[in-house]
């Protein structure tokens, strides 16, 4: 075994290498003092001459990229709130045992996540600007609110099957109505899920830049669309700074989620 | 009595259904009507047959074994005549994606359609020799049916010739066929590159210490939740020429500093960034399918005398090709989508399908072609979802 087993573990660290080191690199390199991707002499050195915050200083005061978070907060919590809405409903009617054609309406509530966003994007493009919704805000938010609801069936009803309905019957029994059922009972045992969804639903609006390319004007402009103009024409280490920040907010949901998760296991155990 | 528990059953059915209607009906709307309207397109073609009506007409009988009669040239003629500048400048720029040439030809008969005199059958040639040219007729034929296959032969390299019987295009357009080959082929080997790297990555998550386990999800789940642009950004920082790895390979005396190995903006770049986005739908399916496995039983193998190889081969391998099966489907259907990665360090080489359907959407405005191309890219992935259903259950695809 010790010998395989090492193999497999050797394997694993340089897989986990191979995943991580791309983000640790980014970060210092974001302190760059020269205009360079790459480590100065001076940065190998650790004369802290050779490190800077020129970079975030210019994203910073920079109003293109302010306009562009904003603009990137706009979309991913409108379009957050309705997939959170209308995903947990779904997912709620889906749980309920013998909803009649229950596979395919799935597979329809599940397709954004697996259609090719290019695919997405073009029809969105030729249909939204039928109905007047390219080059706006409103556009953009159902655009990611279909493509973000899937996240949200998906967790609630992950958490929905650890969830008794004898508590909802039970509530009903003592005269509530279904909809105070919902919020003083079933709500409140699978609210981690929601949260998850959510926020699976507000990081794939955050980081959404095929649709906004095709439906987005130049008042559209997000965090996602200003680092692709970033990336494609004058690459500087202006995007590793910006990179460094989203991959705090990366950090942030990750640990939110994670917590999410682990509490909900604990209620899941609680509840049984 | 015994009716009362059905009509309970059939009550919450019918609930259920109208709880999951609103996001039906905005997932119809939003989502899949727009697909819908836009996969039209491909095979429908409205424009040149409403801007030609009496050609489509005298055309539609035509046998295609010889030059069209007067009566198709007289057609075209006067239905030239009734367009105005911009519109022949239209109808031109529509018809010159199934025949290069005609953009010019239309707007040069266009402007001079009045001045011609009968019978157009010679006067046409005259004005240009390329109306006795029967390949243009065909081309016309075919542009000016309101629904043709035209943009799914396009697809795959075919084209309707000059007696409009199919026929392969010239080598030099010839690009498609060997496009989806390239996408089918760069998702493969994403494919075996995740399973190859996630297999030992899962089986370790799967296998250690509590305290262990949830560090190594974190690390796992890290790049998962990055931004997928931040991702990119990092490997064109360290994989271009000037970058980090090649100051290394430099550093270590592998590379000359002159002949830099060029890593990014080609098929490298976008396999191994690739590849770094995707493995984490690989691992997360194996864990799912490997925690579940008991480790006595892989000790029960080895107490009657399987070597850890034999084991791992004849007991544990077999256990997880449901988890195999979920990730490597997983991984391919997103793989063979991709677009955001090939287009920011694939480089020309490193260009998949849906790069190209957004150029044909954007830049060349051949909307039936783009259409076409994502019907099949949309086909391959309905099929392969569906097999990806049969094997592992919709509920996989659960993240995090």
């Amino acid at each position: 075994m010790s010998g395989w087993g090492l193999i497999a573990r050797v394997m694993a660290g340089l897989t986990l290498v191979f995943l991580i080191a791309p983000l640790l690199v980014i970060v210092p390199l974001s302190f760059n003092a020269e205009p360079f991707f790459t480590f100065t002499d001076r940065m190998l050195a650790l004369d802290p001459d050779g490190y800077s915050t020129r970079w975030y200083q210019a994203i910073l005061n920079d109003t293109v990229w302010r306009d562009a978070l904003v603009n990137s907060l706009i979309i991913g919590g409108a379009s957050t709130a309705i997939a959170t809405v209308l995903g947990t409903l779904a997912a709620m009617g889906l749980a309920r045992g013998d909803v009649p054609l229950k596979g395919a309406i799935m597979g329809l509530l599940i397709s954004p996540m697996i259609t090719p966003v290019i695919i997405a994007a073009t029809g969105m493009y030729f249909f939204y600007s039928d109905l007047g919704l390219t080059q706006t805000h409103l556009g953009l938010i159902l655009a990611h609110a279909a493509l973000g609801a899937p996240f949200v069936v998906i967790t609630v009803t992950a958490s929905l099957t650890g969830y008794d309905w004898n508590l909802s019957r039970a509530g009903a029994s003592l005269g509530a109505s279904p909809a105070t059922t919902f919020f003083r009972v079933t709500l409140p045992l699978i609210l981690p899920g929601v949260i998850s969804g959510a926020l699976f639903a507000f990081a794939t609006s955050f980081d959404e830049v095929v649709t906004v390319l095709f439906l987005g004007g130049p008042e559209q402009v997000t965090i996602p669309r200003k680092m692709w103009s970033g990336i494609r024409e004058q690459i500087s280490p202006a995007i590793l700074a910006a990179a460094t920040l989203l991959i705090g907010v990366a950090v942030v949901l990750l640990l939110v989620v994670e917590w999410l998760r682990r509490r909900s296991e604990r209620m899941q155990i609680v509840q049984r | 009595m015994p009716d009362a528990p059905r009509r309970t059953t059939h009550r919450t059915g019918r609930n259920g259904l109208l709880l999951t209607l609103p996001l039906l009906a905005f997932i119809l709307v939003f989502f899949a009507a727009p697909i819908g309207a836009m996969l039209w397109r491909s095979v429908s073609n409205p424009l040149p047959a409403a801007m030609l009506p009496k050609t489509a007409e005298a055309l539609a009988g035509w046998d295609a074994q010889a030059l069209p009669g007067e009566a198709a040239y007289a057609a075209i003629v006067e239905d030239l005549k009734a367009l105005k500048r911009e519109e022949a400048a239209k109808l031109g720029a529509q018809l010159n994606f199934d025949f290069g040439g005609l953009n010019s030809l239309i707007r040069k008969t266009a402007r001079e359609a009045a001045k011609l005199a009968p019978p157009y059958a010679d006067s046409l040639p005259k004005l240009d020799k390329q109306w006795a040219n029967q390949a243009v007729w065909a081309a016309i034929a075919v542009g000016t049916q309101s629904l043709s296959a035209k943009n799914y032969l396009a697809a795959v390299d075919l084209r309707y010739g000059a007696d409009l019987s199919v026929e392969r295009v010239a080598d030099k357009d010839a690009i498609y066929l060997m496009l989806f080959g390239r996408t089918a082929w760069v998702a493969a080997l994403v494919t075996v590159l995740c399973l190859i790297l996630g297999y030992p990555l899962a089986w370790l998550l799967a296998n250690a210490g509590p305290r262990t386990a949830g560090l190594l999800m974190i690390l796992l789940l890290l790049p998962f939740w990055t931004s997928l642009l931040v991702r990119t950004t990092a490997w064109i920082a360290l994989l271009q020429s000037q970058g980090v790895v090649n100051d290394m390979l430099v550093w270590l005396g592998l590379v000359d500093d002159k002949n830099r190995v060029q890593l990014v903006y080609n098929m490298t770049g976008t396999l191994v960034a690739m590849t770094q986005v995707l493995l984490p739908f690989m691992v997360l399916p194996l864990y799912s399918v490997m925690k579940t496995i008991p480790p006595v039983y892989l000790r029960a193998a080895s107490s009657m005398g399987a070597r850890p190889f034999t084991g791992f081969i004849r007991v544990y391998l077999p256990l997880t090709m449901p988890g195999v099966a979920a990730g490597a489907l997983l991984v391919f259907i997103l793989a063979v989508g991709y677009y955001i990665t090939p287009a920011l360090v694939g480089g020309p080489s490193g260009q998949l399908i849906s790069n190209l359907i957004a150029y044909h959407i954007q830049q060349s405005l051949n909307w039936g072609l783009g259409a076409a191309l994502s019907a099949v890219l949309l086909g391959a992935v309905i099929v392969l979802y569906l097999v990806f259903n049969r094997v592992a259950g919709a509920d996989r695809l659960r993240f995090g």
